[in-house]
Order: C-alpha cells, then structure tokens, then sequence
C-alpha cells in the first residue's frame, strides 16, 4: 500500500508536470528538481497519524511580541491530502475555536471552522491560502503539508548551509490562488531535510524567508524541526514556531476528524 | 431583529440548578472513579468577564424606559473536566449579568452542564447544551433547540442552555442526530426599564402552554446532516414547543387603580421542517435555510437565502474583504403592530466585513437591513480589536429607523444607541 501510494504521487507528479509544460519533456534541471522533491516526500510517508503542540512567537518591528499556541492532529491519507485537526488554546479569547481541514492535491481542500461562543461549526473558503494564519508571518498554505503536485520544479545547483550540503531547488506553486510567484528551497543531500526556504511574492521580489533547526528523528525515520523562523523581508516582522511534544501512530482514525470531533476538540 | 422582551428568570435558574444537580451527581461518581484508577483526568478552567456600557442617543419612545446610559457587566466561566483520552467529559458554564438599569436583564443561566461520551461512530450528549444550526448570518431561522436569551443582546445570537439528551450516530451517508428535550425554558424579555421592547412589557408571570404537560412537555428533534463535495446540507423534524411565544395584551392585575397592559406570553406546541444548504464554490458562499411551521394557529413557509464573497487581500495588504447579501421572506407576509407574524417577511440584508489579519485580530463589520414592503431600515456597525494578550474591546453603533407607527421597528426607533465592552479573558 505504501508502495502504492509512493508510486501514484510520483505518477500523479510526473503527469502534472507534464500536463503543464507545453514541451511536454522536461529539461535535466526541471527533471532533477522533480525527482529530489518525489525522494523527499517519499522518505515521509507512512507516518499514519501524528500529534504535536505549536507555540507561535509573533514578534513586530519594534519587538512587541504575542503568543499563539496551538495543538495539531494528522491523518495521512493514501492517494490524497492529509486531514488535519487544528485546536487554538492562545490567545485566550479565541480558545477552543477548532479548523478541520481535508486537503486535496489537485481539487480545492475541505474546511470547517468550530466557533465555540455560538456553537457553530461553518464551512469555509479554502481559496484563501496566502492569507496570514493568526496575525502570524506565516501565511495558511506555509503550514499545509508538503504534496509533490502542488509545484513545478526546477534544480538551481548544489550549495553549503548550516555546515551541510544541500540541494536547491525552485519551485512554481501550480494554484494561481498562492501569494507566491516561486519559493527556493534548500534541502540536505544526506537525508531531504528541507533547511530553508526563500519566499517571492506576486511581483517576484523576496518577501520573506523560513529557516528550520533543531531537527528530530522520530520512530528511526520521521525528521521534524522543532524549531522555524520566518522573517519578513520587505517589513521586519517575524514569527518563530516552536514544535513540541510531537507523536506519531497514536492510533488516531478518520472519526477523529469529523463534524462531530471538531465540536469537541480540546 | 426578534425583539419585545422580558420574563421570569429566578425561578427558571433555580429550575436548571436543580435539573443540574441531578446531571451531576449521575456523573460525578464516574470521573471521580476514573481519576482513582487511571488517573488521566485532566482539568481546564476559562472564562471572561466583560463591562459593557450602552448610550441611547434620544430619550425612550415610551415612559419608565431608561433615558441614556445603562451599564453592565458579566461573567462566563467554562470548566471543563476530560478521562479516557477525550472520550469521555464534563463541561460546566455558568454565566451571570448585572445591569444598571434593566431588572429583567440582571440575571443567569447555566449556559453549559453537560456529560459528553464520545465513541468511534457515536456519541452521547447528556445536560444542558447549546445546539446550533444552520448557514445564514442575518437571521438564524432553521436554529431551533435553544430558547433565545432576549435582553443579552439584539441580534438574538445569545441562548439559554437546554436540557437535552443527544444521541449522534456518524455514518458514511451524513450525522444523524436524536434529540429528547425536557423541559422548556421561556424566552427572557426587557422589563419596563428596558430599551429595544415594544409598547407593553411581556410579563414574565403570566404565561400559558398549550399542551397540558405545560414546560415540561418533551420535545423531539430529529436532525440529518452531511457534507457532499462542496454542499453541506442538514434537514430536520421538530416537534414540541414553540420557542417564539404568541404575545396578546392582557390587563394586568395591579395593587393601584391604574389600569395597566402588558403581554401575555402563549406557547404553543409545533411541528417543524426545517433545510439548510452552502454550497462553498471558490470565493462564493451560496446560503439557503427553510422551515416549514405549523401550529394550531397557523401554518407558514419562511426562507432565508444569499451569498458572502470574498476578496483575499484586498488594496495589496493583507486585508480580507468578505461582502454579504441574504433575502429574507416569510408567507405570512406583513404583520401589523400586535399581529403574529415575522418582521422579515420580505427584507433585505447587505453586509461588509473586513479582517484586518493583524497581530491584534482587528475587524470591522457593517450591516443594513431594509424592509421591502414599507420604509423601515438598520444599520449596524461594529469592531473589534485584542489589546495586550487578554483582552478585547469592541465598539457597536446600531441605528434603527421606521416612519411607519404600526411597523413593529417603529416601536424601537427611539432606540439608536453606541455600545462600547471590554472583555479580559482568562
């Protein structure tokens, strides 16, 4: 089944790039690109489920700062987008508003939103992917999981980060929805970790940039930052995310994401 | 815009404590136990207090009414008690409101006292909730379970807590609710003092049932749901108790000579058929909400339906601009002043909301109602931003009008008034 599923992204990818490069081959730097990106989504999968806390530190230009904590549930589902769970603790007034989400690769995502002072559970827009999350520099689609058809591809060369050699690779968002034009990514030629990401906005001048540390290894397999920080470049805000408690195969299942769970998430 | 407010809420607060009670000591053995043995139950306390002044702009259509300020200030508290890694839980809201001016809008209720078990494809939902339902912003129409907590607030969107025993079975065609409703809590209405009521008070001591089981007949609910792709769509059957009271004038017996009216309060039984369809395509919410109502006295169809578009990043900043429209009709058609009816038998509603995506979660919203058949319209604005980490202030402005003396909005054009809270939450 894993093998199934490795096996249809890199399909599904393959097919997608093809479809949307009129020359139909891709050249040797489009092809790379695409291939380092199938390897890095390959060595994370079958991590079935996952738990963690996320503490957000906002912090504006002249160093005011606000915390946001946050508590995230996955499923990964074969052949699809993952389901995710999202249940807000910080500030203190917007506690136990809930976000389910089921994402798709290609088709627009699924999401409702649990407003608890009425009770109310509403579906939302998923076309709002460029917008901020809580105020934050991160903006909704940074914190969507990773699917191979969701970009274009293109490999810039080989360079040194943090003491490592990393692959660089540009990436074309494929949703005319992103606020990005493209993103440069460095990923580490040892084990596909991606160390950091440069951001360019719809006029293709850089707008922020996302570096990963204090990586993790969880079940011997599962690398996990626990630490991002992104800058914004063109106003000097920042946001830096703290990862912690993080579990994988909880035994979580497709009834922990529901209507009737979102209405209960803690 | 339901209104004309008023009601008996110290005999209707001791009456939730004692059906409380009962709830809690059937479920306090259990955590209590679970803490013993596993000793996973885990405890969270919240709440918020708020002070909120009101300032009418012109003095009160009618006399005794408060002439300008009225100021108040509440208490919400959520515990919250959870074993079994989430499965099984407790939750207790109290919440209390005193008030300078309106006696009847000093008072509390038990918002929340309820036991939630949770299984794989069940759950099972016993005390005093809140059940919401339904699509629409403007009006809540096919919202049903929950009586309407009157003198919190204008729009309506404040419920009392209702008894109910929930079973929700999730299947692969959509959630199936069951819901037994005991005990009926009336509807809390502005005394005397109050502004935004109509000419005579509703009196909270005078109030009939038709059933002869009175509030404590059991209602019954029955409610399908399910997300299709981009519809999410529910339908439900209700049958019990009205939850809107038929109001006719009535003497009241009073110690003076003076004669004096004041509203009956009759609730009558019902049986209702209520829909509610989005349809989420893109940027575009299409709302639709319907309900089917009959009852000794009448029978009417009432809809509810329009749409909310939105601009992600509107003028290149990182402002959501989100525009809305919604229709109201109701077949019953245009009510006179001390008729049964709705007043949004043929009205519209526009709308603008603008979120701000700032640190402080800033946002502005603005609405007008306009009714169709005769000049009558509203206006309301508000806002709200987060200052330091815990607190929120927000302004409302809402501005009423109508020149029409037997339009009911007429009774409440006197009443523009500024309103200005500050909440800390905890």
């Amino acid at each position: 089944m894993l093998t199934q599923k490795i096996l249809m992204s890199a399909i599904a990818g393959l097919c997608f790039t093809l479809v949307s490069n009129s020359s139909a081959a891709l050249t040797i730097e489009q092809q790379k690109g695409l291939d380092i990106s199938i390897e890095a989504k390959k060595r994370d999968l079958g991590w079935q489920d996952s738990m963690s806390d996320m503490l957000m530190l906002l912090r504006n230009k002249q160093g005011q700062e606000s915390i946001r904590e946050v508590k995230m549930k996955s499923l990964e589902v074969l052949n699809d987008g993952d389901k995710s769970l999202t249940i807000f603790n910080q500030p203190r007034d917007v506690k136990g508003t809930a976000f389910l989400s089921f994402s798709h690769p290609v088709v627009s995502d699924e999401q409702w939103l649990f407003l608890p002072a009425l009770k109310r559970v509403k579906r939302i827009s998923s076309r709002n992917k460029s917008g901020p999350f809580m105020g934050s520099e991160f903006a909704f689609e940074d914190l969507s999981s990773f699917e191979v058809e969701k970009y274009t591809y293109k490999y810039l060369g080989e360079e040194e980060l943090n003491g490592l050699t990393n692959f660089k690779v540009e990436q074309y968002p494929v949703d005319e929805n992103s606020g990005y034009t493209r993103r440069i990514v460095w990923l580490d030629t040892k084990e596909y970790r991606v160390q950091k990401i440069d951001f360019y906005d719809r006029k293709d001048s850089l707008l922020k940039t996302l570096t990963f540390s204090d990586y993790k290894q969880y079940l011997a397999k599962y690398w996990r930052a626990d630490k991002q920080e992104m800058v914004n470049q063109q106003n000097g805000k920042s946001t830096v995310l703290k990862w912690s408690n993080y579990a994988f195969k909880t035994g979580l299942s497709d009834s922990d994401f529901n209507r009737n769970s979102l209405k209960r998430a803690r | 815009m339901k209104l004309l407010l008023k009601s008996g809420i110290k005999t209707k607060l001791k009456r939730s404590v004692s059906s409380a009670a009962i709830c809690v000591s059937m479920l306090l053995a259990q955590p209590l136990y679970a803490s013993e043995t596993a000793s996973d139950l885990e405890f969270e306390a919240s709440g918020n207090i708020a002070l909120e002044q009101r300032y009418f702009f012109n003095e009160g259509l009618y006399s005794k009414q408060l002439s300008h300020n009225q100021s108040s200030v509440s208490v919400e508290a959520e515990l919250y008690w959870q074993w079994n890694e989430g499965s099984d839980s407790v939750i207790f809201t109290p919440f209390y409101r005193v008030d300078s001016q309106d006696e009847q809008r000093t008072h509390g209720d038990i918002r929340e006292l309820a036991y939630v078990h949770a299984s794989d494809d069940w759950e099972l939902r016993v005390g005093i909730r809140k059940e919401f339902w339904g699509v629409t912003e403007f009006q809540h129409l096919v919202d049903v379970i929950n009586q309407t907590d009157g003198v919190e607030d204008f729009d309506g969107e404040d419920k009392l807590g209702q008894q109910m025993v929930n079973l929700s079975l999730v299947n692969d065609w959509g959630i199936v609710d069951v819901l037994l409703l005991p005990g009926f809590r009336e509807r809390t209405y502005a005394s005397q003092d109050g502004r935004l009521r109509g000419p005579l008070v509703v009196d909270e001591n005078n109030v009939s049932y038709e059933s002869s089981a009175g509030k404590q007949h059991l209602d019954l609910a029955l409610r399908w749901s399910h997300s299709i792709g981009d519809f999410d769509v529910g339908a439900y059957w209700f049958h019990g108790t009205n939850r809107e009271a038929y109001l006719t004038p009535a003497l009241q017996p009073s110690n003076s000579n003076l004669a004096q009216y004041s509203l009956q309060q009759h609730y009558a039984q019902m049986d209702q058929l209520g829909v509610d369809v989005q349809a989420t395509l893109g940027d575009w919410l299409w709302k639709f909400e319907s309900i089917y109502r009959t009852t000794s006295f009448e029978d009417f169809v009432a809809t509810q339906a329009g749409f909310e578009y939105s601009f992600i990043g509107v003028f290149d900043s990182n402002l959501d601009l989100g525009l809305l429209m919604e229709h109201s009709w109701d077949s019953r058609g245009e009510v006179e002043l001390g008729e049964q009816g709705s007043l949004m038998q043929n009205d519209l509603f526009i709308g603008a909301r603008l979120a701000f995506n700032d640190m402080q979660s800033s946002e502005l919203l603005m609405g007008l109602g306009s009714d169709l058949d005769h000049n009558a319209f509203s206006f309301i604005i508000e806002a709200n931003r987060r200052f330091g980490d815990n607190f929120i202030a927000s302004v409302d402005i809402r501005l009423l009008q109508s020149n029409n003396k037997n339009d009911l909005l007429y009774s409440l054009s006197k009443d523009d008034h500024a309103q200005i809270s500050l909440a800390w939450y905890f």
